[in-house]
């Protein structure tokens, strides 16, 4: 984009000076510069994206090389066999997975929303500087930690170890980040959407939840995926609280085998067939977490 | 603004919830408190400076580990957020849509890789590489700087920063690319029709204006590389040394947890690790305090001018 | 919403609707056995289909801590539990040793031989960091004919506490004096050099890929990653390769100082045939049990002690020496089912 330095004056018969042609030429050093420095800081941001996307592409990758050997039925309905015995699968691994994140959401969303809607909304409130920094301080807990806590919080009170436990220390690690992203989002809302709400007369909390938050669903969601994606990996704080099992599950209230801590065991393991189990959970679960990602986008829009 | 009873109501819910939140941390504190006691009691402020580490003799200082954790969340973080806000910039604004729309994907799926896997993915793939081709040119440029001194092991704290900053690249991006999308058009197209070029109105009506919510996504990716175990504990090198070199293997407040806890027979054995969690909520609070107080600053200071 | 709620409830009929009479018990504890004892309880389910019995390795102390705590139903663990732990156990607890393991040293020295000679003594001055290369002349007088080359001798140790490391430790400190007064013997102490690596696998696994490595593991992964490993001399001067024979040889001379708990150190034993690093793995019973739980778990231990020796040696774990086994069965009657 050039842009010559000229003056516009009316064309009139007047005394004063008439526009000067505008020629390519005038084109001063400083446009020139601009020009450059654009195309410049484009491709840096260009081959930075490159750099930062190669090495998750690598590991992406590396998961689906490995994983992909042992991709078959028997992986998904069947139980882990011992060592010296090929086949076998990690049927309740996933199913025990799918339980434990499952109602870690369902216990951990509503209190990120709603803390996260409480930092956006009624930011002006004092408890509201507490409140962040008491998200921002969970965010940064290792996991372990908090498996140490459901540990000493559910385990021992109930005398074993439960998926429910597991849940509770996975909805702790759910919610700053589901909250953190629901505040970052919502502020995005600018100021005269909520103020049309409310000039029509809807009370604060229908302009809050139907249309400020409603509006921000895709970045909500985005903030909802993300948490899920996290806690369907983390391994330590499962290890303290649903332990794990060989067998399919039993119930709620029963150790339960996960994908992470399954994966773990067998990654580490002295055993091949072990160490092919491992890869292969590893890419179901990156799998899950897509399907997860696609259905809810889909979800989404199609009420939109 | 609460207009009516129904409005006090919801504004109640959400408060409730909120001090839930407030409540389990405030548990979580009091637990790792109780846990630590006998150990605070033992060594009190001095632990955090001692650097001796040693369950048999019953000596314990989380100086080592408090300075590994920093360390590599700073490496994993600097690295992590220029690359981060430049893929979420790229593919907001430069890429075609459909490959944003893949790319996108790939990067918000890598947040569910499991630790455990990123650390297999170092061990074969970053710790080789940079045993035998990173470390050593390092070593022989920068050389005179007492950061890339040392024999090249592969892992050590440079691995254990470079994983942090993978593993905290796809919640950065994620986070980025939403603020991002939410700057209205008119700002950037205001910024275009003033005669600015498309980097220009990146840098003036995206970045500038978004530096919140940027914030918002560096807290988090600053939580995950604090608390970050598996991958950092088998990258590490697990020496519980402090070192100036990035070379030199080192040792984290989440990982000596993570290695110790399970066999730690003895109460002064658990009462030491229970005193490191601890240390790492002080070491989260400190760095989160005094980010905040160097943002609100920044703003006075912008204000006035 | 409605789709969320209904997914929750079709997956909360999980809750116990197991068959009527299957028996679930958990524990956990010492990772050294986990394979063996997963290919047990995999086997032991053929024989009683009712019997489902669940194991997970999360370590010795964990798993001591958590039967302690009464959050599993049994525990396990390589070394045996202390007196101050013991006596923390209501009711109190029985140690069944179970099988016999060993730890070697692997290393990665390209133009060693394997079952390179070690002596306690260069074994300690390694670890502590004073024989600082491969071409020592202290290693060069314990292997004549191998050509030890001048590279850096790079000291892996584990970062997590282990019964691995416990035993090493343990045979460390009875074997050479400087060992004991500098650095002791636990499941994670201060090392005085080298890098720490998580797990049996972490330290093979750095090992291999480093040369001029040398760590500790226990033998099966030595074995299953055809690591070379060391022979080691014993307390009574021969140079001993470690396998099942030589590790079981070293419970054999244990056997006349066995005290009635089974609490014993095998480290440094004698025996001419002795492999010096070899130890008990523990089950650990509580002596008073429910009756379901409590009765499955007993025709476990037996089978487990007869049937299950027969497993061993092929995963490289050594059965018990034929002569302790009717003492262990012994201990098994003794356990009581309210």
């Amino acid at each position: 984009m050039t842009s010559a330095t000229s003056t516009v004056s009316p064309t009139s018969g007047s005394s004063r000076p008439r526009a000067r042609a505008v020629s390519m030429a005038q084109v001063s050093y400083r446009d020139i510069r601009r020009k450059w420095f654009n195309r410049f800081m484009l491709g840096t941001l260009g081959v930075a994206a490159l750099v930062a996307v190669l090495p998750l592409i690598s590991v992406l990758y590396y998961v689906f090389k490995q994983g992909i050997a042992g991709l078959n039925l028997e992986f998904f309905t069947q139980l882990p066999k011992p060592v010296g015995e090929t086949g076998g699968g990690l049927g309740n691994s996933i199913l025990g997975t799918l339980t434990v994140v499952m109602m870690a959401t369902v216990i951990g969303l509503p209190f990120g929303i709603a803390s996260g809607v409480f930092l956006s909304e009624f930011s002006r409130s004092r408890f509201t500087y507490t409140l962040r920094f008491c998200v921002e301080l969970l965010a940064g807990i290792p996991s372990i930690i908090l498996g140490i806590f459901a540990y000493a919080l559910i385990v021992v009170p109930m005398g074993g170890f439960s998926a429910l436990a597991g849940a509770v220390a996975l909805a702790i690690i759910l919610v700053p980040t589901v909250a953190k992203t629901t505040e970052e989002v919502l502020k995005l809302v600018p100021d005269h959407i909520r103020e049309a709400g409310l000039a029509l007369g809807l009370p604060r909390w229908k302009v809050i939840l139907r249309i400020v938050l409603w509006g921000s669903r895709a970045g909500i969601s985005t903030g909802i995926m993300l948490a899920i994606a996290r806690i369907s990996g983390e391994t330590a704080p499962l290890i303290f609280t649903a332990l794990n099992s060989q067998y399919w599950p039993h119930g709620l209230l029963e150790p339960v085998s996960t994908l992470p801590v399954q994966i773990y065991t067998y990654a580490i393991a002295p055993f091949e067939d072990w160490n092919r189990l491992a890869w292969t959970g590893a890419m179901t679960l990156v799998f899950f977490v897509l399907i997860a990602n696609v259905s809810m986008r889909l979800i989404l829009r199609r009420k939109a | 603004m609460i207009r009516n009873s129904s409005d006090r109501r919801f504004y109640g819910v959400l408060l409730a919830a909120s001090l839930v939140i407030v409540l389990v941390l405030g548990a979580i504190a009091a637990y790792l408190g109780q846990l630590a006691w006998p150990e605070i009691r033992h060594s009190g402020i001095g632990f955090f400076f001692k650097e001796e580490w040693d369950p048999v003799n019953g000596q314990f200082g989380a100086a080592a580990f408090i300075y590994g954790t920093l360390v590599s969340s700073l490496i994993g973080l600097v690295i992590a957020v220029p690359l981060s806000m430049s893929v979420a910039l790229y593919l907001n604004e430069l890429a075609h849509r459909r490959v944003a729309a893949v790319v996108g994907f790939m990067v918000e799926m890598l947040a569910a890789i499991p630790s455990v896997v990123f650390g297999l993915w170092g061990i074969f793939f970053l710790v080789p590489m940079l045993r035998l081709h990173v470390e050593p040119v390092l070593g022989k440029t920068l050389g005179f700087l007492p950061l890339f001194q040392g024999p090249p092991y592969g892992v050590g704290m440079l691995a254990a920063g470079v994983i942090i900053s993978i593993m905290v690249t796809p919640t950065i991006t994620a986070i980025c690319r939403e603020v991002f999308r939410g700057v209205p058009l008119t700002q950037r197209e205001a910024a275009l029709a003033l005669g600015a070029t498309k980097w220009e109105m990146i840098r003036l009506a995206v970045v500038k204006s978004s530096w919140s919510g940027v914030f918002g996504a560096i807290v988090l990716g600053l939580g995950r590389a604090l608390g970050e175990t598996m991958a950092v504990t088998m990258l590490i090198g697990n020496r519980n040394e402090i070192s100036a070199s990035l070379f030199a293997p080192g040792q984290t407040m989440a990982s000596v947890i993570a290695n110790e806890y399970a066999e730690a027979g003895g109460g002064p054995h658990v009462a030491a690790l229970a005193y490191v969690g601890l240390a790492l909520f002080v070491v989260s609070f400190c760095i989160n305090f005094g980010a905040r107080f160097m943002i609100e600053r920044l703003k006075l200071r912008k204000a006035a001018a | 919403m409605k789709h969320l709620l209904t997914t929750v409830l079709v997956f909360s009929c999980l809750a116990p609707s197991a068959q009527a009479d299957t028996v679930s018990i958990n524990g956990a504890g010492a990772t050294f056995p986990y394979p063996l004892y997963s290919k047990w309880f995999s086997e032991f389910k053929k024989v009683d289909p009712s019997a489902e019995i669940n194991y997970q390795s999360i370590g010795s102390g964990g798993g001591i801590r958590q039967l302690l705590e009464h959050t599993i139903d049994f525990g396990a663990s390589d070394a045996p539990m202390k007196d101050v732990d013991l006596a923390k156990a209501k009711p109190p607890i029985s140690h069944f040793p179970t099988v016999l393991g060993a730890v070697v040293l692997t290393y990665n020295v390209p133009g060693a031989p394997t079952g390179l000679k070690l002596s306690s003594e260069t074994i300690a001055e390694l670890f502590l960091g004073k024989i600082e290369k491969w071409n020592d002349p202290k290693l060069a007088a314990l292997n004549p004919d191998a050509k030890l080359p001048d590279l850096p001798v790079m000291i892996v140790h584990r970062s997590d506490g282990s019964g691995t490391t416990a035993v090493f430790t343990d045979y460390l400190s009875k074997a050479h004096a400087g060992w004991k007064d500098r650095v002791g013997a636990g499941t994670a102490i201060k090392w005085p050099t080298g890098l720490g690596a998580k797990g049996n696998e972490g330290v093979t696994g750095l090992v291999k890929n480093s040369p001029g490595a040398l760590g500790y593991v226990e033998l099966l992964y030595a074995e299953q990653n055809h690591l070379p490993v060391a022979q080691v001399k014993n307390a009574d001067g021969q140079f001993v390769k470690p396998e099942p024979k030589s590790i079981t040889a070293a419970a054999q001379g244990a056997l006349k100082t066995m005290p009635k708990d089974f609490r014993v150190s095998i480290t440094d034993a004698k025996g001419k045939d002795a492999y010096p690093i070899s130890s008990f793995t523990y089950l650990l019973v509580y002596k008073k049990m429910p009756k379901a739980k409590g009765e499955k778990l007993r025709k476990f231990l037996e089978w487990a002690l007869t049937d299950g020796q027969k497993l061993a040696g092929a995963m490289y774990y050594a059965p018990l020496p034929a002569s302790l086994v009717p003492r262990v069965k012994a201990q098994i009657r003794e356990l009581v089912l309210e």
